[in-house]
C-alpha cells in the first residue's frame, strides 16, 4: 500500500523595493529579520544535512555545484514549524511537514499572511517612503523565473523510472486547473502577438524531461534526492514544476491531486499509459493554449487535450478510491480532493465562468480580457502586464486577486492560529512546539533534526528522520508536560 | 387519455421551465456584467499609477 503522502510547499515571493536600495537580497533579509524580531528569537537553520547536488537517479553533483543556500544569508525556523529564509534574491517560506493538502493549504495561506505581517513590520526598518512590495509569483515577465515548489514522501522501494513515466503526465496537464494565468509569452520567439494570454507561469521555462537543476534546463520531474528523512525508506519527491496559486482551490488541487497520482503510482493503479510522446513540448502547447482544444501526442500515437489526460487520471483515481480507499492521503480530504477535481474539470469541459471563483488562470483572463475591452488596449499593452503583475501583489489594498471574488476553503480562524502553531500531525509538532517553548535552548534546526544547549557540553542533536514520528499525539503529553528542555531531553532518552 | 394529457403538461411544465432557466441566466448574466463592471471601475483606481514603468522596473533575477 501507498506509504502516507507528507506534503509541503515553499514559495518564492517576487520582491520590490519602492523609493530605497534596490538590491534584493538586502531587501528580503530586512523583511524576514522584521518579521523574526517581532515574533521571537532567531533560531538559525542547521545546514548538516542539506545535500541539494544528490540526484534521484543515484549519482551526486555536490563537487561541481555552488551551495543551494547561502549560510550567511537570513535563514529562520518559525514556531509554526515552517522555514523563512533568504534564497539567492527573494524571501522563501516553506511550509512545515503536513499531513494532508487542506493542511499545506492552511499553512500556505498562514504562509502568506507571515509575508504581508513582515511588509508592514519593515517599515521601521527603511528610510521613509520607503516600501517592499512582494509578490506570490513566478516570473518578471522578461524571462526570469522563480519557482514555486511541492514536497512529497515517496515510498524508496518505487523505482525511480517507472515514477518519472506515471507522473510526467500529471505534470503536464495538471496546469489546466493550477496555472496561475499569464500576459505572453517568454519562450524565446514566441511573442504576444501568437499567445497574447496563456495558462501557465512556468511552462516556457521547461527545457528537459528529467534533471537535477532548478535554476537553468529546469526538468519537468526534478531528481534532487535529498530526503530530510530516513533515506532507506523514503524519498522526498521535489516538484519545480508548478506555479504559486493565489487561488485557494488551485493550491488545495494541486497538491491533493498529485498526491493522489503518487499513490495510485506506488500501488499500480494507473490502468492506462498516458505516456506523451514529446512532454517538454506538450507542456508549453498545453500552456499556450487557454482554448483548451489543442491535442498532444501520446506515446501510442493517440491524441488527446489536456483535459482528456485530467479526466482519464479522475477516472483512475475514482476506481483507485474505490479498490484501496484513500487513507494515505487522508479519507476526507481525498474525497473532497476527488469531488472538486471533477468539478473544476466539469467547468472547463462545459463553461468555464462556472470556475472563475477557482482557478487563477480564468479569473485573471476574464479580469485582463475585460480591461482591455474597456479601454480598447491591444494584448501587448503593458497595462494588461501591469494587471497580470498586481494579480499577485501581497498588498491587500492592491492586489487583484482579492477582489475577483476566489471561493475560501479554509477558516481564517485555522490561518490565524497555523501563524503561530504547527501542525499536529507531522514532526513539524515536535520542531515547532520545542521551539515556542525553550528558544533559548534551540541552537540549531532544520527538516530532521533539532539541536538543544542544555548549559553542558556537548550540545545535543536529536534527530526526526520519521515525518510521522514527533506528532502531537505521540509527543504532545511529553513536550508540553516537561518543564525544561533537560526535562524533556531526558524523558526522550529514557523512551518517554 | 389520461397518459397524454400527463404528457402535454409536462412539456408545457418544460417550457416554463426553460423559459425560467433562461431568465435565469440572463438574470445571473447581468450580475456578473454588473459585477464586472464594478471590479473595472475599481482596477481603474487601484492600478499602478505608471503601469509602463512599473512593468519595466519589475525585474526579478536569481531563485529556486
Amino acid at each position: 500500500m501507498a506509504i502516507p503522502k507528507v506534503c509541503g510547499v515553499e514559495t518564492e515571493y517576487g520582491i520590490l523595493v519602492r523609493n530605497g536600495d534596490p538590491n534584493p537580497v538586502l531587501a528580503s533579509s530586512v523583511l524576514i529579520n522584521a518579521y523574526v524580531a517581532a515574533t521571537a528569537r532567531r533560531v538559525g537553520w542547521d545546514f548538516e544535512d542539506e545535500r541539494p547536488g544528490n540526484d534521484a537517479r543515484g549519482f551526486s553533483f555536490d563537487d561541481g555545484l555552488a551551495p543551494e543556500v547561502e549560510a550567511h544569508l537570513v535563514n529562520a525556523v518559525l514556531t509554526n514549524g515552517a522555514r523563512y529564509y533568504v534564497d539567492h534574491a527573494h524571501p522563501e517560506i516553506s511550509t512545515p511537514e503536513c499531513r494532508d493538502a487542506r493542511e499545506c493549504l492552511v499553512f500556505d495561506r498562514a504562509a502568506e499572511e507571515i509575508v504581508r505581517r513582515s511588509m508592514a513590520e519593515s517599515r521601521a526598518y527603511l528610510p521613509d517612503g520607503a516600501e517592499l512590495l512582494i509578490y506570490k509569483n513566478n516570473s518578471d515577465g522578461k524571462g526570469n523565473s522563480y519557482g514555486c515548489h511541492e514536497n512529497y514522501l515517496v515510498d524508496r522501494a518505487l523505482p525511480f523510472g517507472r515514477l518519472v513515466a506515471e507522473i510526467t503526465p500529471h505534470f503536464v496537464t495538471r496546469q489546466v486547473f493550477c496555472g496561475a494565468g499569464k500576459v505572453g509569452s517568454e519562450f524565446p520567439g514566441i511573442g504576444s502577438a501568437e499567445v497574447p494570454f496563456q495558462i501557465s507561469q512556468r511552462a516556457d521555462f521547461f527545457e528537459e524531461e528529467v534533471g537535477l537543476e532548478t535554476t537553468l534546463k529546469r526538468p519537468i520531474v526534478n531528481t534532487r534526492d535529498e530526503p530530510h528523512c530516513d533515506p532507506q525508506k523514503y524519498r522526498r519527491l521535489h516538484v519545480i514544476v508548478g506555479d504559486a496559486n493565489m487561488s485557494q482551490t488551485a493550491t488545495f488541487l494541486k497538491v491533493g491531486t498529485t498526491a493522489i497520482v503518487l499513490a495510485m503510482i506506488e500501488d499500480g493503479a494507473i490502468g492506462v499509459d498516458l505516456g506523451l510522446a514529446h512532454p517538454v513540448a506538450a507542456i508549453r502547447q498545453v500552456s499556450h493554449d487557454p482554448t483548451l482544444r489543442q491535442t498532444v501526442l501520446l506515446r501510442n500515437g493517440q491524441r488527446m487535450t489536456g483535459l482528456d489526460v485530467q479526466w482519464s487520471l479522475l477516472e483512475w483515481a475514482r476506481k483507485y478510491e474505490r479498490s484501496h480507499g484513500l487513507e494515505c492521503v487522508g479519507e476526507k480530504v481525498g474525497a473532497e480532493v476527488l469531488g472538486l477535481w471533477e468539478e473544476v474539470l466539469d467547468g472547463l469541459s462545459t463553461d468555464r465562468s462556472r470556475v472563475a471563483g477557482k482557478i487563477d488562470w480564468v479569473a485573471k483572463e476574464r479580469l485582463v480580457n475585460a480591461y482591455a475591452e474597456r479601454h480598447g488596449l491591444a494584448s501587448d499593452d503593458l497595462r494588461l502586464k501591469a494587471i497580470d503583475l498586481q494579480y499577485h501583489d501581497m498588498r491587500p489594498d492592491r492586489g487583484l486577486a482579492g477582489r475577483v471574488g476566489l471561493d475560501d476553503l479554509v477558516d481564517e480562524a485555522e490561518v490565524e492560529a497555523a501563524i503561530a502553531e504547527p501542525p499536529g500531525s507531522t514532526r513539524a509538532y515536535f520542531r515547532g512546539r520545542c521551539l515556542a517553548r525553550w528558544p533559548e535552548s534551540v541552537v540549531a534546526a532544520n527538516w530532521d533534526s533539532i539541536v538543544f544547549d542544555v548549559g553542558r557540553d556537548p550540545l545535543r542533536r536529536v534527530p526526526m528522520m520519521e515525518p510521522l514520528r514527533g506528532t502531537k499525539a505521540l509527543v504532545g503529553e511529553l513536550v508540553e508536560g516537561s518543564s525544561s528542555v533537560t526535562e524533556l531531553l531526558d524523558r526522550l532518552g529514557s523512551g518517554g | 387519455m389520461a397518459e397524454r394529457i400527463q404528457k402535454q403538461k409536462s412539456s408545457t411544465d418544460k417550457s416554463q421551465e426553460s423559459a425560467e432557466v433562461a431568465a435565469a441566466v440572463t438574470a445571473q448574466g447581468d450580475k456578473l456584467k454588473a459585477e464586472m463592471d464594478d471590479l473595472l471601475d475599481e482596477i481603474d483606481e487601484v492600478l499602478e499609477s505608471n503601469a509602463e514603468d512599473f512593468v519595466k522596473s519589475y525585474i526579478q533575477k536569481g531563485g529556486e
